[in-house]
């Protein structure tokens, strides 16, 4: 484990905190300007991922074991949303046969 | 010998008459409200005439925030009592020509309006009044919603909100001075020994007269009260105008000047004056009206104006003018509403202009409006001219003026009464009147005891007056010494 | 012996509920016997009461109940019957029964005879309450009670839609003059505490400083705005001829003899403070006057018979007030005794009259009927001799005494009351001549059914003829060898009278002879004009020179008033109505209704349904609240 810990700690919070700042708006980008709902799905991954990223960091510069347990609980999370996520895309398509979320806009006034 | 019974029997009854068919549900509100009219008689003769709070009631309710069921009446209740008791069974008895549908639930509506009335009237708890005032709301908008005329959807809403929205104040206010007792309660007796800043009691004061001003309504927030009174059922137009709008002046007597007796001392020529512009305004307007009823609902408007400018003087004959008008105008508006019924009822129109001559045609109809309309245009021996007199008595103490135009009330009333006796009753009988019949059964039975008690409490205002002298004369030297003090210092 | 007063008006208000409750289901006969009989028997208890003030000399004072208890302030139901009161009972009920007598001739055909005799005794209730009440407040009872009684009875026939408006006009006239008694009784409410007679006469001189004159200038010019609207007193006069569409006998009773006169009776009952309040005492007089002068200008030209006799009384009214206003209380109480005999004759002898002529009241279409009618002639003579002040008729001896205290007062005022008695005379004799001498000029139809009326009219106008002719008696000046009864006798309330004309000028006898002449050139003209020449008025359609025009329509007083009060309000009504309620508050109300609903109906455009733009609009939110949070 110490290996490990020494390993990411050889590369400087800063650059982490930086990446995962990086992953986490090309995220939010993703989610904002493509109109497909997989991809958007994928970004949103992305977003998590970034996430997890920086909690794992922190854990291991603060010594915390608590930071790691939450990535669990996100990637848990996660798993389950993309479950129910990707089933209702399924519905979706099948109804509309397009996963175009502009398409979907009848949710409205 | 506790006021729950008086205050749960129509409760009870409106579930009990739910249960009876819609033929004969109205034998049996009539029946129970009867009874509860007995009861408050009982009641009263119990009654010792002296400035105590009596039969009273505290049970624990929501302890933990210090919300109890108290309950108590003292003079001043026990008037409201007998004013709710006494035009409940005559407002039944009223609408028995009515073939209401789903007469069982308007009926059981009448009954649990009366239940809620009964409490805002007795409660000593502040979250108690306050629930109650609200739940005597809830009756009164399915009775007009459902049972009322053409446009009864639209002004019914117009009219729930905008009291709802004036009791929203007042909620705020009570929550308030909840928040300044030391003990956190809702109690009247903690609220009364609240010493708060003037800036305090001006708030305040205005949260609750908000809501008591738009309930009764002075001036200018009675927009609400034409178009409700129009387009309700009758009983509802006289559930509103006999009973309902006396909660407001029986809040600001009990719930308002009380509690922040300097922030009404420092607004009072405000509120004063809107009262007394209220007189002459809706006086004015009343000149004009086509519609019977609409016409009535503005000449209400000009009585309670006069009611409330009346308390707003806070002084002795003010105070107590105030309660034995507020009898009066109960009796006298519910006569005057249920002659427009009969009329509209056989004309099918209530447009004033269309009729005449009914007086030739139908005379004892004729007696009982006149007797009526000399109650409203305050006559003497009659019982409008008692609560008048002292209402403008308690005028002139606070500024002759403002007497004077509230005076011009006894000239324009008479002016608007006797247009409207006169389009109606006299000159000759027209084709849509000739066929007009004479009253009969229960239309004598209502008006006869109208008519009745118009003369008797006109001649002997007594009676009733000496049930709330002692409570008003304490209630009222009582914030005149907290303001005398607090002008001291 | 005192607990039979309070039956004096518990009978008239007896024989109302009987009359009221049986109108349809009794007899004629008996409903009028009832009606005329309780009076009759109040009349006897007036009689009662009246000697027992002579013999003891004190004032009978009866507490019924407490009516109304305000903390410490409490106003009894109580009677009060001293001097004055006991005079004033003696003629409601006694002139009261004549004309119930009367009326049971004159309205025997009428559909309405049980209402009539309802509505006659529950008037005589009131009247009886107004002038025995022991304060103010049961006085002001009685004083709208009576207001009451003559709407509904100049609303008799109610479906005249005219005779409807002239009892409504009265109604409401009544009730400007009673806002100001209302107000006067609040302020001596505050001042004196109390509002019965004693208890505020005695408090008057207890008054101090500046405020006197202030506060009893001020009361007693409110409780003389009262009397303007109850005595028909310019400015509130119009009512009083309008009301001639009630029933002959009503006009008589109400509108001639007893409530018309209650603004009298209520500041001579006030007169402690009046004598106080020499501003107020002032406008009373010329107010009188004033009416006294104007009324008589339109009494003129008349062609009604009854509106003849209005403006005579309203112009008679005036002399009263005059009287008041120059300090001869006796003088004017004096008037109202003797003016209730012979203008109630009158108005009976017109009724007379208009009976046999078959319902016509213009004098145009009368004349001649004198042979006819004999004895409605010769009791009509006497009450027009005795209403133009000729001696030894009654009528010379109250307006002289009135006329003798006004040139004390002004002389100047003296000769325009000799004017109006020359007027008075002028009109009076105008009336006489137009209606029995000459031709007759009526249709042929009503020339046949000429007769002279039934007993029971004939006997009230014989009995109020003599009253009409002896009841100068009463107070015959010292001056003619007289005792002036009357002086002596309400002494306790006025104190002694002013000795009037002995402080130079022109001597007593001197202002009588004045009148006198005044009269009799009158008389002697109107007899060249209308006998010699027989110069009768001219149709409504021809024109008539402009004074008499103006005369004629009563110098336009009615559409003036219509103009400048009536449509006024009547246009601020709509205003208010339509306007400012509707629009403006109301607006405003449904405005903040409205308001809510257009602003979310704009609102709502924002929920566009695209989820790119929720989530950007999320993403900005989220970038916001960061930004924030880092800069504060």
């Amino acid at each position: 484990m110490a290996n490990i810990t020494e390993t990411i700690q050889t590369v400087p919070l800063n650059h982490y905190i930086l990446l995962s700042a990086i992953i986490f708006s090309i995220g939010v980008i993703g989610v904002l300007i493509r109109r497909n709902a997989i991809v958007v799905f994928m970004s949103v991954e992305l977003m998590l991922n970034a996430v997890n990223l920086l909690l794992t960091a922190f854990s291991v510069y603060k010594g915390d074991a608590s930071g790691q347990v939450f990535v669990f609980f996100v990637m848990a999370l996660a798993a389950a949303e993309v479950a129910v996520g990707l089933a209702i895309i399924v519905m979706i398509y099948r109804n509309t046969h397009s996963t175009d979320i502009n398409v979907l806009s009848r949710l409205k006034w | 010998m506790t006021v729950l019974i008086l205050l749960f029997l129509p409760l009870v009854a409106a579930l009990a008459v739910l249960l009876f068919k819609n033929e004969t549900a109205k034998h049996a509100a009539l029946l129970f409200s009867v009874i509860e009219l007995g009861l408050a008689v009982f009641f009263i003769t119990k009654f010792v005439p002296n400035a105590s709070t009596q039969f009273a009631v505290d049970y624990p309710w929501i302890p933990k925030l210090g919300i109890y069921f108290t309950a108590g009446i003292d003079g001043i209740s026990m008037v409201m009592v007998l004013l709710n008791t006494l035009l409940v069974p005559i407002i039944i008895l009223a609408s028995y020509n009515h073939n209401h549908k789903n007469a069982n639930a308007f009926y059981a509506l009448i009954l649990f309006m009366q239940s809620a009335m009964l409490v805002v009237f007795t409660a000593l708890d502040g979250f108690l009044f306050y629930v109650s005032w609200e739940a005597a709301l809830l009756p009164i908008y399915f009775i007009c919603a459902l049972w009322g005329g053409e446009n009864r959807i639209k002004i019914t809403i117009k009219f729930f909100i905008y009291t709802f929205a004036g009791s929203l104040f007042m909620l705020l206010g009570i929550i308030y001075l909840h928040l300044q007792t030391p003990a956190r309660t809702y109690d009247i007796q903690d609220f009364y020994g609240l010493t708060l800043s003037l800036k305090q009691q001006s708030w305040v004061f205005w949260a609750f007269f908000l809501a008591f001003a738009i309930k009764m309504p002075v001036f200018p927030f009675h927009t609400w009260q034409p178009d409700t009174y129009t387009e309700a059922p009758t009983a509802g137009t006289m559930l509103l105008s006999g009973i309902m709008l006396k909660m407001g002046v029986y809040g600001a007597i009990r719930w308002m000047i009380p509690v922040v007796p300097l922030g009404f001392d420092h607004w009072q020529y405000v509120v004063i004056t809107l009262a007394v512009i209220g007189i002459v305004y809706a006086s004015l307007i009343a000149f004009n009206q086509k519609d019977g009823k609409r016409l009535i609902a503005y000449s209400s408007i000009a009585h309670v104006g006069l009611i409330a400018a009346g308390v707003f003087a806070w002084t002795m004959s003010g105070v107590q003018g105030a309660m034995i008008q507020m009898l009066n105008h109960g009796i006298n508006v519910v006569g005057m509403f249920f002659i427009m019924d009969i009329i509209s009822r056989r004309l099918k129109t209530r447009d004033l202009n269309e009729m005449g001559g009914i007086a030739k045609v139908a005379p004892q109809f004729a007696i009982a409006f006149l007797i009526i309309v000399l109650g409203t245009v305050a006559l003497p021996l009659t019982n409008g001219f008692i609560g008048e007199f002292l209402l403008l008595n308690s005028m002139y103490e606070y500024n002759i003026w403002l007497a004077a135009s509230a005076g011009l009330t006894i000239i324009l009333g008479a002016v608007y009464m006797l247009r409207m006796y006169k389009k109606v009753m006299q000159g000759e009988t027209n084709a849509l009147t000739l066929l007009f019949t004479d009253i009969t059964g229960t239309e004598k039975l209502v008006l006869g005891i109208i008519c009745v008690l118009i003369v008797f409490l006109g001649v002997f205002p007594n009676i009733v007056m000496h049930l709330s002298d002692a409570s008003v004369k304490e209630l009222v030297q009582s914030v005149n010494d907290k303001i005398l003090r607090a002008g001291k210092y | 012996m005192n607990n039979y007063l309070w039956l004096i008006p518990l009978l008239p208000l007896a024989g109302f509920i009987i009359n009221g409750l049986g109108r349809n289901a009794l007899p004629k006969n008996l409903i009028g016997a009832i009606g005329s009989l309780v009076i009759l028997v109040a009349f006897g208890l007036s009689v009662e009461a009246f000697l027992q003030v002579q013999s003891t000399g004190h004032p009978i004072e009866v507490n019924i109940f407490t009516w109304i208890k305000v903390g410490n302030f409490t106003v009894p139901f109580a009677f009060l019957v001293d001097q004055l009161s006991a005079i004033m009972l003696l003629i409601i009920t006694g002139v009261g029964f004549l004309i119930h007598l009367y009326s049971i001739g004159y309205m025997h055909d009428d559909a309405g005879f049980g209402k009539f005799f309802a509505y006659l005794n529950l008037f005589v209730f009131f009247m009886l309450l107004l002038v025995m009440g022991s304060n103010y407040v049961v006085m002001f009872i009685g004083w709208e009670g009576v207001g009451l009684c003559s709407y509904l009875l100049i609303g008799f026939w109610f479906t005249n839609a005219d005779y409807a408006d002239a009892a409504k006009k009265a109604f409401v006239m009544n009730r400007i003059g009673d806002l100001g008694f209302l107000i006067a009784i609040f302020l001596m409410i505050h001042y004196f505490d109390s509002v019965s007679f004693n208890e505020v006469f005695a408090k008057v001189p207890g008054l101090h400083g500046a405020k006197v004159t202030h506060v009893l200038t001020l009361i007693t010019m409110l409780l003389f705005v009262g009397a303007t609207g109850k005595s028909a007193q310019i400015p509130l006069f119009t009512w009083l001829p309008d009301a001639m569409a009630g029933p002959t006998p009503v006009s008589a009773l109400i509108h001639a003899a007893t409530m018309v006169t209650a603004g009298i009776y209520m500041i001579a009952r006030s007169h402690v403070m009046f004598d106080l309040a020499p501003f107020t005492t002032n406008i009373v007089a010329i107010i009188g006057l004033a009416t006294a002068v104007f009324a008589a200008l339109i009494a003129l030209t008349q062609t009604d018979i009854k509106k003849v006799l209005a403006y005579s009384t309203v112009s008679q009214l005036g002399y009263m007030f005059l009287g008041l206003g120059v300090g001869a209380y006796t003088g004017s109480f004096f008037h109202v005794i003797t003016h209730a005999f012979f203008k109630a004759l009158l108005f009976l002898g017109a009724g007379s009259v208009i009976h046999a002529v078959s319902g016509e009241q213009d004098m145009r279409k009368m004349g001649g009927l004198y042979k006819k009618l004999p004895i409605t002639f010769w009791t009509m003579l006497m009450g027009t001799i005795a209403i133009s002040g000729i001696p030894p008729f009654s009528g010379f001896f109250s307006k002289d005494e009135i006329l003798a205290h006004t040139y004390q007062y002004s002389p100047i005022m003296y000769y325009i009351g000799v004017i109006t008695a020359m007027f008075t005379s002028f009109y009076m004799f105008r009336m006489l001549f137009l209606t029995f001498f000459g031709k007759f000029r009526g249709t042929h139809e009503q020339e046949h059914h000429l007769h002279e009326s039934p007993a029971t009219i004939t006997i009230p106008l014989i009995v109020l003829a003599i009253l009409s002719v002896f009841g100068g008696a009463l107070n015959i000046p010292a001056i003619l060898g007289g005792h002036e009864w009357l002086a002596h006798w309400l002494t306790p309330l006025f104190g002694e009278a002013k000795e009037g004309g002995h402080e130079g000028g022109i001597p007593e006898m001197g202002l009588m002879a004045i009148s006198v002449g005044a009269a009799v050139i009158a008389l002697v003209y109107a007899y060249i004009k209308y006998i010699s020449k027989a110069d009768i008025p001219v149709a409504d359609t021809e024109e008539r020179p402009l004074l008499t025009a103006l005369s004629y329509h009563k110098f336009y007083i009615d559409e003036l008033y219509d103009t400048i009060i009536r449509k006024p309000l009547d246009a601020i009504s709509v205003f208010f109505y339509k306007v400012v309620d509707k629009m403006g508050i109301d607006g405003l109300v449904n405005g903040l209704g409205s308001g809510t609903v257009e602003s979310s109906k704009g609102l709502r455009l924002l929920q566009t349904g695209n989820v790119g733009f929720y989530i950007f609009m999320m993403v900005i939110g989220i970038i916001a609240v960061l930004v924030y949070s880092l800069k504060f």
